[in-house]
């Protein structure tokens, strides 16, 4: 029977299926940050066992660390405590931890796939939603919750029941200053906020074909924005020449002996999916979101709808609260509307290439005066590449800085906190009250459209100002 | 081992929000704890106090009208972020069950890994609750995990899904990680075959 890649990686990781109990999956690689994991080390401590296999564990500390300074102890007394924390609990179990000023440290989505770690057929998991990033290697990549971080730390494995299956296909070619990011919020301000929810997606078309690692990545990264658990990507050439020469990537025969089994990762012709949904990449403009939820987006030209507008009834209230509390009128365009804030980070858009865009744009200009930017590597090694690409002195000339890396403004557990009141265009995920910092007002778009609102002190066009 | 359930009988806390996501549920700024208590106080954070810390009179929690072990809320509940904390959050507060339309996934294993139950109704029969709830905020609700139903003092009742599985684990206080213990020899066979 024809299998879809999903169907092929799950079934080769089942421990054991019992009736009445969900299969036991084995994980390939387990992700650990200071966060989520305290109280599943502590779990441990209780049930007096180790970690299971503490090669298949990588750790690393970002939510909570600050993006200046970075040498010094942490200030905020709790942060410090939870990084600490963690470095006592990899150093008891054993397990392998890039630490504030280790060349790999970098928020823990942007780090596994740059290293080598995230490889092609593997099942990962990380105690965050985000997880789903890694899918853009052709591996079943989901976020657990810290009781599960506990279960695959005892036991390499985790009770799950198998999610239904959801292709989505974007066809043709996207246009001038339309990027992955812009496909993402499409996608999902399409669907809705919870429109792939108990699926797992797998993206297909021409157009995700002609997208590089890190763009495939923005796009898996933000699945769970619809409600999917995750998202993946087969594996082709792009993805082994991503691969090729990454420090815990297999070299040499290893390497090309792994790369023909990693052929065979793609849905046979024929495989069923319980649901398919096709989209025209001609359809797509650079988007940006109004509400408070990833699927509250639209055509950067385009107007906010009316509560008339809305399908369904029972969604106005909360249509209308969403907002209140953006400040935003029903009906009304967002083109040209000021904002106070442009952050450039997080897991979805703080790769090289998230960097290198931004710095096309804002080349030789300088930043709206009334504008505050923040641009956070998303990693060490993204910080010093784009250091020794010149960028940082680019950003600089337009007024900003290039920080270190953390997760920062994207749900502001450290300082870096978009103030009450004020918007934010931000390259991260999500749009949710107070996730920049409390009462602060998020539009979700890509680096591009974020650049541009950098330099105009508005959300903008990026069409306008990139050249045929 | 965790508490058992079986059957509640409660008032309930109406909360008719759709897509009420975990930053609301817990804001991040209150996830720096180490250990699983405590996350009650700062359940609804935003919602509920101001940014003078003084409680916004019209949040739900805030309304001396409306208590009880069951929180009742709009549909797509516990959408985003992945953590666990907002499960701890809700049960620490003092809530056993929540019941909506339709739940993210991870917040509803989150849950259930830690005996809170998430029950779903339909759209119709959760528009019953709240306007029951409303009308008369001393209104009782019984959730019977046994026999899978939400019953109403009116008599309406509604039957729910739970996966057989967990509900085998709320009843008797079960882990998922007692059962992946009992197994960690397959799990070994299998890795050492695929290292
Ligand atoms: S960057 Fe944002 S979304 Fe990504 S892991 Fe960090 S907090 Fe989560």
């Amino acid at each position: 029977m024809p299998k879809t890649i999903f169907e092929k990686i799950w079934e080769s990781h089942v421990v054991k299926r019992a009736a009445g109990y969900p299969d036991a999956l084995f994980i390939d690689r387990h992700f650990i940050h200071e966060v989520t994991s305290p109280q599943a080390f502590d779990g441990l401590r209780k049930r007096g066992i180790p970690v299971f296999n503490t090669s298949r564990t990588t750790a690393t500390a970002d939510h909570n660390v600050p993006t200046k300074d970075q040498h010094l102890p942490i200030k905020e007394a709790l942060s410090r405590h939870q990084v600490e924390t963690l470095r006592k609990n990899c150093k008891e179990f054993g397990v392998e931890l890039y630490d504030l000023g280790h060349p790999f440290q970098g928020i823990v989505h942007i780090i596994g796939p740059e290293l080598g770690l995230t490889l092609p057929g593997m099942t990962i998991v990380c105690g965050d939603s985000h997880t789903s990033t890694h899918g853009a290697f052709g591996s079943i990549a989901f976020g657990i919750g810290t009781s599960e971080v506990e279960q695959v730390l005892a036991t390499q494995s985790i009770l799950q029941y198998k999610p239904k299956t959801l292709k989505i296909e974007i066809n043709g070619r996207l246009g001038k200053g339309v990027v992955s990011k812009d496909i993402i919020l499409y996608i999902i301000s399409r669907i809705s906020a919870s429109g792939a929810t108990g699926y797992f997606v797998e993206y297909a078309g021409e157009a995700i074909r002609a997208l590089s690692m890190e763009a495939r990545m923005t796009i898996c990264n933000m699945s769970i924005e619809m409600g999917a658990r995750g998202g993946l990507i087969a594996p082709d050439e792009t993805t082994f020449n991503y691969i090729k020469g990454r420090k815990f990537a297999p070299t040499g025969t290893a390497f090309d002996k792994k790369v023909e089994e990693w052929k065979s990762l793609r849905s046979d012709e024929g495989a069923a999916y319980d649901k398919t949904l096709q989209y025209d990449a001609a359809d797509i403009a650079p988007m940006i979101t109004y509400g408070t939820n990833p699927g509250m987006g639209m055509r950067v030209t385009d107007r906010i709808p009316t509560v008339e507008e809305l399908k369904e009834i029972n969604e106005q209230q909360s249509f209308r609260k969403s907002l209140d509390y953006m400040g935003l009128e029903p009906g009304s365009v967002l083109l040209g509307k000021p904002v106070d804030y442009v952050f450039i980070g997080s897991c979805t858009n703080a790769r090289m290439e998230d960097l290198r865009q931004v710095a096309s744009i804002v080349k030789g200009k300088k930043k709206a005066e009334h504008v505050e930017v923040w641009v956070v590597p998303g990693s060490k090694q993204v910080e010093e590449q784009a250091r020794k690409e010149g960028l940082d002195k680019i950003f600089a000339a337009a007024g900003f800085e290039l920080r270190s890396p953390g997760c920062s403004a994207c749900l502001g557990m450290n300082e870096d906190k978009v103030p009450e009141g004020k918007y934010c265009v931000s390259t991260s995920n999500r749009n949710f009250e107070g996730r920049q910092g409390p009462r602060s007002r998020t539009f979700l778009a890509s680096p591009l459209s974020a650049a541009v609102a950098a330099i105009t002190g508005k959300v903008s066009d990026v069409r306008e100002w990139i050249q045929d | 081992m965790k508490e058992k359930f079986s059957t509640l009988t409660s008032t309930a806390v109406p909360l008719p929000s759709e897509n009420v996501d975990t930053d609301q549920i817990i804001p991040a700024r209150f996830l720096k704890a180490t250990t699983r208590e405590g996350f009650g106080d700062n359940l609804f954070r935003d919602w509920r106090y101001d940014s003078t810390g003084a409680p916004i009179k019209d949040f739900v929690l805030n309304d001396s009208r409306y208590s009880g072990k069951i929180l009742v809320a709009g549909k797509n509940f516990g959408c985003g972020s992945s953590r666990e904390h907002a499960a701890w959050a809700i049960y620490d507060y003092g809530f056993r069950v929540v019941i909506s339309s339709f739940y993210a996934d991870i917040f509803k294993n989150n849950a259930l890994n830690n005996g809170l139950l998430p029950v779903v109704v339909s759209d119709e029969f959760l528009a019953k609750i709240f306007a029951m709830v409303h009308q008369k905020p001393a209104a009782k609700l019984t959730v019977d995990l046994e026999s899978q139903e939400v019953r109403l003092e009116n008599g309406d009742t509604a039957k729910f899904e739970i996966n057989p599985y967990k509900k085998t684990c709320l009843i008797n206080g079960y882990d998922d990680i007692d059962y992946l213990l009992s197994i960690r020899e397959d799990i070994r066979t299998y890795d050492q075959a695929h290292s």
